[in-house]
This record gives C-alpha cells, sequence and structure tokens, in this order.
C-alpha cells in the first residue's frame, strides 16, 4: 500500500521544525530515519496531514564524549553507533538492530522517541538511566530515560516536542545478550547488565510495554562480590520479577526462561571484562 | 515538487506528490524498473539502493527528501563498456538467481559488502545479506557468487 497524501517540510533548526509541530495543530510528524515511520505511513495506521523532516537540521548529528558520558544528537545514525569507539556497549546494541540499510538511516533520536517494546537502544537508554533532552514550544526539557518510557509506542513527548539529544554514561563494565530468530530481527528477549560508577544496572526488553529494570538483580549484584552463585541468583531474580505473556512468537514461559538465561549470560559477559580489565 | 538528483551519474529532475517513495519515482518517473518493490515496508530487501554510497530501503525513503543525493541502482552497476559488473556475473555463473525478483536488491547488498570488506567468510556474507529475502534459490547460489565475486575483484588489475 502507498502512504496517503500528505504536505512535507523540511525545516532547518530545531525551532523551525517545532514551530511547524505546532502549526501542524496536533497533526504533524516528525520523520528521521523513516524507518518505522515509513512503514506506518505506507499502511495508513498514521495520515498525518503534513511530514516534518529533521534529517536537514545542521548539529543534530553529533557525538560527542563530555567527561563519562556520551551526548548522542538525535540524528546519528544506528550506522555511526556501530562505528564509535567511546561506548563499545551502545556500538554491540546497534550491531543488533536490522541490516546495514536500516542501519545507514534509522536514528538514535527515533529508535527511543518509537518506544518500540523490542526495540535495542531503549532497553540501553534505560539501563544506562540516560537522559533524553527534548526541545517544545516553551523551551527545553530533561527527561530522565524511565520517565520517557510510557508504554508499548507509548512515550510522554508533547505532540510539539523534538528530541533534539540523548546523554548516557559509559559504563565501566558492561554485557549485551540478545535472543532473537533470525539476524537482524527485533529481539524476543534483549538483556543489557552494565556497571556504572560502582553499581550494577540490568534491564530487559522485549518481555513488557516498557523495558523492564530488574531491580531485585541489580541489588543482588550490588550485595557482594559476583561469583558465579551470585550471578545465578541474580538472574533468577530478575525472571521471578518479570510480568509477562504469551503471544505469536513465544509463550510467557519460554520468554521468562530465556529472560533467566539471558541474563545470567549478560551479567556472566561484564564480569568477565571487569576481570580482564583487573590483570 | 521539484526534486533534483543524481542517478547512476546523470542528473535527473522530477515532479513528484511529498509521498511518492523514492522506489516509485525511479520506476514510475524514470523507467528505472531494475529497483523491485516486494513487501514495501523495508523487510524484503528488493528495493536495495545506494543513495549518497549508503545502502537504502528506496521503499523507506520519500522521493522529496532525496533532493540533492546522488544515488546509485542496479542500472548504475554494469561497466562502462557494457560488461556486466563481477557480482552480476558471478550470480549467473553461480546460479545466484531464478526469478530474479530479489536479485537487484542482493546485487546492490552484496556491492555495500564489498565495499566494507574485502574478503568476508561465508558467515559474514549470510549474516550481511539477511535482511535481503529470495523465495527461489535457497540462498546458496547467492552466497557462492558473492563469495567468488570478491575473489575476483581482489584479483583484479588495479591499473585495468
Ligand atoms: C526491516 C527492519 C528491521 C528493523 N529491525 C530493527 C531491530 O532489530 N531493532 C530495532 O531497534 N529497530 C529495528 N528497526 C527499526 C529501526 O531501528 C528504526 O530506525 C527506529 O525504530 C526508528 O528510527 P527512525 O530514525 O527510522 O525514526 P522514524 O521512522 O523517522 O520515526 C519513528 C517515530 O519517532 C518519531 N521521531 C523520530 N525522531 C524524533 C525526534 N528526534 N523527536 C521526536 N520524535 C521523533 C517519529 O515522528 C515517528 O513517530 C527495523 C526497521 C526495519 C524496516
Ligand atoms: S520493497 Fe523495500 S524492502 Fe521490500
Ligand atoms: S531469485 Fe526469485 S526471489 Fe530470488
Amino acid at each position: 500500500m502507498k502512504a496517503a497524501s500528505f504536505d512535507y517540510v523540511r525545516p532547518e533548526s530545531v525551532a523551525g521544525a517545532v514551530r511547524c509541530l505546532v502549526d501542524a495543530e496536533g497533526d504533524g510528524k516528525i520523520i528521521a530515519g523513516g524507518q518505522s515511520l515509513a512503514p506506518v505511513l505506507a499502511m495508513r495506521l498514521a495520515r498525518p496531514r503534513i511530514l516534518v523532516d529533521v534529517n536537514r537540521i545542521p548539529g543534530l548529528g553529533a557525538l560527542r564524549r563530555d567527561g563519562d558520558s556520551l551526548r548522542i544528537g538525535a540524528m546519528v545514525r544506528h550506522h555511526d553507533l556501530l562505528e564509535q569507539r567511546h561506548s563499545p556497549l551502545l556500538a554491540e546494541a546497534a550491531r543488533w538492530i536490522g541490516h546495514a540499510a536500516i542501519r545507514s538511516r534509522g536514528t538514535t533520536g527515533g529508535s527511543i522517541a518509537h518506544a518500540d517494546p523490542s526495540a535495542e537502544l531503549p532497553v540501553v537508554a534505560a539501563a544506562l538511566d540516560a537522559t533524553i533532552h527534548a526541545v517544545g514550544p516553551d523551551g527545553g526539557r530533561s527527561i530522565p530515560a524511565v520517565d520517557l518510557f510510557e508504554g508499548a509506542l507509548e512515550t510522554s513527548l508533547d505532540e510539539n516536542e523534538m528530541i533534539v539529544e540523548i546523554e548516557m554514561p559509559i559504563p565501566t563494565a558492561w554485557g549485551f545478550a540478545e535472543l532473537s530468530r533470525r539476524h537482524g530481527d527485533f529481539g524476543l528477549v534483549t538483556v543489557v547488565a552494565a556497571e556504572v560508577e560502582g553499581s550494577w544496572r540490568v534491564c530487559i526488553g522485549g518481555l513488557a510495554a516498557v523495558p523492564f529494570r530488574a531491580r531485585e538483580c541489580e541489588w543482588v549484584l550490588d550485595c557482594g562480590p559476583a561469583g558465579e552463585d551470585r550471578i545465578r541468583q541474580a538472574a533468577r531474580a530478575a525472571a521471578a520479577a518479570i510480568e509477562t505473556s504469551s503471544d505469536l512468537h513465544a509463550t510467557a514461559d519460554y520468554r521468562r526462561a530465556m529472560a533467566e538465561e539471558f541474563t545470567r549470560r549478560a551479567i556472566e559477559q561484564a564480569v568477565a571484562a571487569t576481570r580482564a580489565g583487573a590483570h | 515538487m521539484q526534486v533534483n538528483f543524481s542517478v547512476n551519474g546523470r542528473m535527473e529532475s522530477v515532479d513528484v506528490e511529498p509521498r511518492c517513495t523514492l522506489a516509485d519515482a525511479l520506476r514510475e518517473d524514470l523507467g528505472l524498473t531494475g529497483t523491485h518493490l516486494g513487501c514495501e515496508h523495508g523487510v524484503c530487501g528488493a528495493c536495495t539502493i545506494m543513495v549518497d554510497g549508503q545502502p537504502t530501503r528506496a521503499c523507506l525513503m520519500f522521493a522529496v527528501q532525496a533532493d540533492g543525493c546522488s544515488i546509485t541502482t542496479v542500472e548504475g552497476l554494469q561497466n562502462d563498456d557494457g560488461k556486466l559488473h563481477a557480482l552480476q556475473q558471478s550470480f549467473c555463473d553461480r546460479h545466484g538467481l531464478q526469478c530474479g525478483f530479489c536479485t537487484p536488491g542482493m546485487l546492490m547488498t552484496a556491492m555495500d559488502l564489498l565495499h566494507r570488506e574485502v574478503e568476508p567468510s561465508r558467515e559474514r556474507i549470510r549474516e550481511e545479506m539477511s535482511g535481503n529475502i529470495c523465495r527461489c534459490t535457497g540462498y546458496v547460489g547467492i552466497v557462492d557468487a558473492v563469495e567468488e565475486a570478491a575473489r575476483t575483484l581482489n584479483s583484479a588489475d588495479p591499473t585495468d
């Protein structure tokens, strides 16, 4: 199917983009990489009157290190995340997104704003307590990742707000484990384990409407040295806390079992990296 | 809207509705029907082309977004003397196609891979080509073809 008719605007500044959204009176939509929006338009699941193309706004494609954190412009493509060297965790997560032709266009801001429960970057953002910087008609605000994701494909962004930058700490140790049916598919279960400022963060995607921070699991890990027993116990704690349901792709029991196993793998990977780093 | 871009080295100008995809503009307005459309939502890979040197799904980009870009389609693959590109030749030789529907996307995806990696393993080829769906060949011939093209390109005389 083909998209329904729309008007197309290509503002040259963030302020200009916000003005276009305001002028559209709720009937405007930002297009970034288009890798999620274009199919939605083609299937006519959305029929915005005005499409606001933010691809030519200068400055949004920059990625820079700021002390112990990384500031990622909204238009940084998945491909750029894969190539950067500051955060190996982000590079690994990006490697799991679709295929080269998807990664060349898809953007960090787009993936976060789209908030697909099976997408990789929202899991990383929630694990690292990323801060999402957005600009709206009343100026800018900073939103903690936990407050941004509200449901499947739902965020707390206002319809006239635009993400401009995502800020995430660079973890001292990290692990990433994903289960997907085929290479490039969305994850059935995606787990990020990371150590930031001496404490553990574990986040699981694909199970619920929003990335799930496994606080009990983090707590078990924070209680003492991460030996094999503790890692198993932590992974069990994560699985026990999960509320998930069966669907076309997997039963709830299978998802929970895989969540435990992939949590264990992610933590083990992170711990192995710390050990290697200690020598 | 009036849109200008270069396709396979030639400046082109098309007048399209904003909702017209780049794939449709290439096929309908420019008659370049080598770019195929299967799913029209990014999944099958048949429409893969190069935009400013990056592999791109032509069904997920609107033509208006390509204003000023440099585009390469499967029609731009063959050599100036009209001979098939090494990849096209190896697809013929190695049974990399049957009906040919997926082939343009396969060729463009493979070309991008061989730009980035000179000697990809079969495993890497499978990984990188996994976003392109073929309903005929069973993929073995495609992997053989890409592997052979890499060998041909590597042994080619650079001064040729
Ligand atoms: C075949 C295929 C496979 C894929 N596989 C994966 C996968 O394995 N994992 C994965 O995570 N993703 C996958 N994707 C999706 C891809 O990662 C998308 O790039 C991403 O989800 C959306 O980013 P985008 O830049 O393309 O956004 P768009 O499609 O342009 O926009 C998506 C939504 O976000 C909004 N938006 C975009 N940018 C902003 C902004 N700066 N501020 C506010 N709102 C904004 C838009 O209005 C729209 O509602 C796949 C896509 C395809 C087609
Ligand atoms: S037609 Fe574009 S990916 Fe299928
Ligand atoms: S050759 Fe027929 S789809 Fe690939």
